[in-house]
């Protein structure tokens, strides 16, 4: 007998699954193959975060695990808040965050605005700029350290042939004024050209027409500038402050291996003093109240920051 | 398999079991930080591996991270290693929690006797409480901080001349603090040989221990004492006496006038560089770094010298301890091979190679020898050190009372911040408050 295409096809189509396996209905179906990842998520994330909150009302100490664990109630975040040495690291972490993201907003847009003009050697210079941010933060954290050495660095050197200062007689890393600015100088070498692409992905976005459009006006380039460039920007922007505001906020490694969070406690951030709280003190019921505030103030800020980011997209 | 198989089966197996040798061979893993002494220990126990038919696996690590990477080992009760050199801070914690087992026992059963080991070793690094017979370590490094000096240029004719004229007295080993500040303040961007040169390299480290170990090693020659005497955990007095605080004054001026540029977080490694490379006069270190002078083509051959920690205002004369003990890890499942290790180890011919091989023994046996202090250059300079040596807390919350420290001190000395009368203060009430923590006050 012969067979239309559509009956042809039909017969080659295995019944559904749902015929196949009676009894499931679609909804139980979904939840079956969403339940792995549901499990996943709640034990990776859910778990732990529930965990430390506990852990944070209690005087539990990881390295004394014979010891009896108090409930301490609020205590440990009474502690930590009305510590003065604590204020200290978030000041630090505070002037390391706003510096690095102001310098390398501005840097990172001016780089990618000049190399969105067409020359010569541009794909070079791209790639030439990107190549800091390619390498790992403990490796630039270690050759930044002897970069910044008063008798052998290249830095004090560059410093003194500018400005007639004896190398030798200033430390970057030692000394209290000038050890705030190395970490942020050092951030802001390596993050910049990461700014810098999500810049250049933003202008490229921009559609010619537009500027063309504005050029029939008689638009100024100072005011194509300001009333097309930056506004279409503005998003792109506001995602990689987000994205660099989150990395810093969390900043270790690189921080760690410069300056150790020295000297004295100067460029101690907060994930410095929180690792020195968990694992080396093993205060860690005090560690876990301090993570969950850490936790509170970037999830809130990040929160109200991304409601900013969408308002800022409906323009 | 039919029933007759079966039984000949396990016939078989048992006939093998009986017939095995009692002791069988293991994979141990000894634990350490990753230096000089640790390669030297390899060398040694492939003795022990011939002896004994076990065989012998290392982890090292740096000493930055070895507390860090060891204690969480032990922490979480993992079985990575079966003997452990740990630090001698660790015993308090190490027995109180478990880490450890108890040798006492062992040791009797095995003749081995705690007085035949320099007694500030075994207090250092075996017992817990401390001044108690209660053994959870062999005595395994005697470590010490004392200095090394360019003997070279001490002895130069000039230089001798012009510091007399200078300072009166010749230019020497010092013997007391304030004659080594007087000898760096000397040296202090002097030119030698075409090339700057500086007064002195001390400790400053932030990150694990090295400015407490600095700071601490000029402040008990300068009156510091952990607690009272008589009572306990009583502090206040004792930590920021007026002593204690000329002390820390003192080491901020050593810092200020006289360390090369730049050294604001230095230990042991960059002491280490800092006098091999030409760069200082004296150096504060480890005894553990001496052998690798004397080796050296640049400081070797006579020209480095060694002198104990000198003496306070008050003629009181201390010295940091280092060093640590060897102890069996309560989580290994091959505890029996492991303290066939330490048998071994504590035997005097063992200990006599391993002084020779670079390793600091604490065998009375080997350091009251009589040819024992002309063996070595430093010989006698370790054994007068080891006369003199205190140690930090080594109580199970040492770890917290160790970073309190470390940023008290960093803080004054490298930072500026405050004065040391602040800094001290500030210790006791950290110190009080981790002590009240633990149900201690």
């Amino acid at each position: 007998m012969t067979q239309t295409p559509i009956e042809r096809a039909a017969a080659a189509t295995p019944p559904a699954i749902v015929t196949r396996v009676k009894g499931i209905s679609d909804r139980t179906l979904a939840w079956i193959f969403v339940a792995p990842t549901i499990f996943l998520l709640l034990a990776i994330n859910i778990f732990p975060l529930i965990w430390t909150i506990r852990l944070s009302l209690t005087n539990y100490r990881a390295n004394r695990t014979n010891a009896e664990v108090e409930w301490v109630g609020l205590r440990n975040y009474e502690r930590i808040l009305t510590d003065g040495d604590i204020w200290h690291s978030m000041q630090a972490t505070a002037h390391f965050l706003i510096w690095t993201i102001v310098l390398q907003v501005l840097i990172g847009f001016t780089l990618a605005y000049l190399i969105n003009k067409k020359f010569k050697g541009n794909d070079l210079w791209t790639t030439i700029i990107v190549l800091p941010m390619m390498l790992s933060p403990a490796v630039v954290g270690n050759f930044w350290t002897f970069l910044y050495q008063p008798q052998i660095g290249l830095f004090n050197y560059v410093v003194s042939f500018f400005s007639g200062v004896d190398p030798s007689s200033f430390s970057m890393i030692g000394s209290v004024n000038l050890a705030p600015w190395a970490i942020v100088i050092v951030d802001t070498w390596m993050w910049t050209p990461f700014v810098m692409l999500i810049c250049l992905a933003g202008l490229r976005s921009i559609p010619d027409y537009i500027y063309e459009a504005a050029a029939i006006d008689r638009a100024s380039p100072w005011r194509q500038f300001w009333t097309i460039t930056v506004p279409m920007v503005l998003p792109f922007l506001m995602l990689a402050v987000l994205f660099r505001g989150i990395e810093n906020f969390k900043m270790f490694d690189m921080v760690t291996l410069l300056t150790g969070g020295g000297p004295g406690s100067t460029t101690e951030l907060t994930s410095i003093t929180l690792k020195r709280e968990a694992f080396e003190k093993w205060r860690t019921g005090y560690s876990s109240a301090y993570a969950i505030i850490l936790f509170v103030t970037v999830f809130g800020l990040a929160s109200i920051y991304v409601k900013a980011l969408n308002k800022v997209k409906e323009r | 398999m039919n029933t007759k198989g079966l039984l000949a089966a396990i016939g078989l197996a048992a006939g093998a079991g009986v017939m095995a040798p009692a002791a069988q061979a293991e994979d141990l893993t000894l634990c350490w930080a990753s230096w000089d002494p640790a390669n030297a220990l390899v060398e040694l126990s492939k003795d022990f591996e011939a002896e004994s038919g076990h065989s012998m696996n290392f982890e090292f690590v740096p000493w930055p991270n070895f507390a860090d990477r060891m204690l969480n080992e032990l922490n979480s009760g993992g079985q990575l290693c079966d003997l452990m050199i740990g630090d001698s801070q660790w015993i308090g914690g190490s027995a109180e929690n478990g880490h450890y087992i108890k040798l006492n026992d062992f040791f009797d059963a095995n003749g081995i006797k705690m007085d035949d080991f320099i007694d500030a070793t075994v207090v250092g690094y075996s017992e817990w409480p401390k001044n108690t017979p209660n053994y959870w370590a062999l005595p395994a490094f005697g470590d010490v901080v004392g200095w090394t000096y360019r003997k070279d240029w001490f002895e130069r004719p000039a230089l001798m001349a012009e510091f007399k004229d200078k300072y009166g007295y010749d230019l020497a080993a010092p013997e007391t603090f304030a004659q080594l500040k007087d000898i760096a303040e000397f040296f202090q961007k002097r030119e030698i040989d075409g090339k700057t040169v500086y007064g002195a390299s001390i400790y400053t480290e932030r990150g694990s221990e090295g400015i407490t170990m600095g700071a601490m090693d000029v402040l008990y020659s300068f009156g510091f004492k952990y607690e009272n005497p008589e009572k306990p955990y009583d502090m206040e007095g004792f930590v920021n006496s007026p002593g204690a605080v000329a002390g820390l004054e003192y080491y901020k001026e050593l810092y200020d006038c006289c360390t090369p540029p730049g050294a604001s977080n230095g230990y042991m490694s960059e002491g280490i560089d800092a006098f091999k490379s030409g760069q200082v006069a004296m150096q504060m270190n480890f005894a553990f770094t001496w052998p690798g002078f004397e080796n050296d083509a640049s400081v070797g051959k006579g020209k480095t010298g060694y002198f104990v920690n000198p003496a306070g205002p008050d003629g009181e004369q201390f010295a940091q301890l280092g060093g640590q003990g060897i102890s069996v890890v309560a989580y290994s499942e091959k505890q029996d091979a492991a303290l066939e290790y330490i048998k071994w180890f504590a035997k005097p011919e063992v200990q006599a190679k391993w002084w020779e091989m670079g390793g600091f023994s604490c065998l009375k046996a080997v350091t009251l020898d009589p040819s024992f202090p002309a063996s070595q250059p430093y010989a006698q300079t370790f054994l007068d050190s080891m006369a003199v040596v205190k140690d930090f807390w080594a109580e199970p919350s040492y770890a917290i009372l160790l970073q309190d420290t470390q940023k008290r001190f960093h803080d004054y000395v490298v930072a500026g911040q405050g004065t040391a009368q602040e800094a001290l203060d500030g210790l006791v009430s950290d110190w009080t408050e981790t002590f009240e923590d633990d149900g201690k006050l």
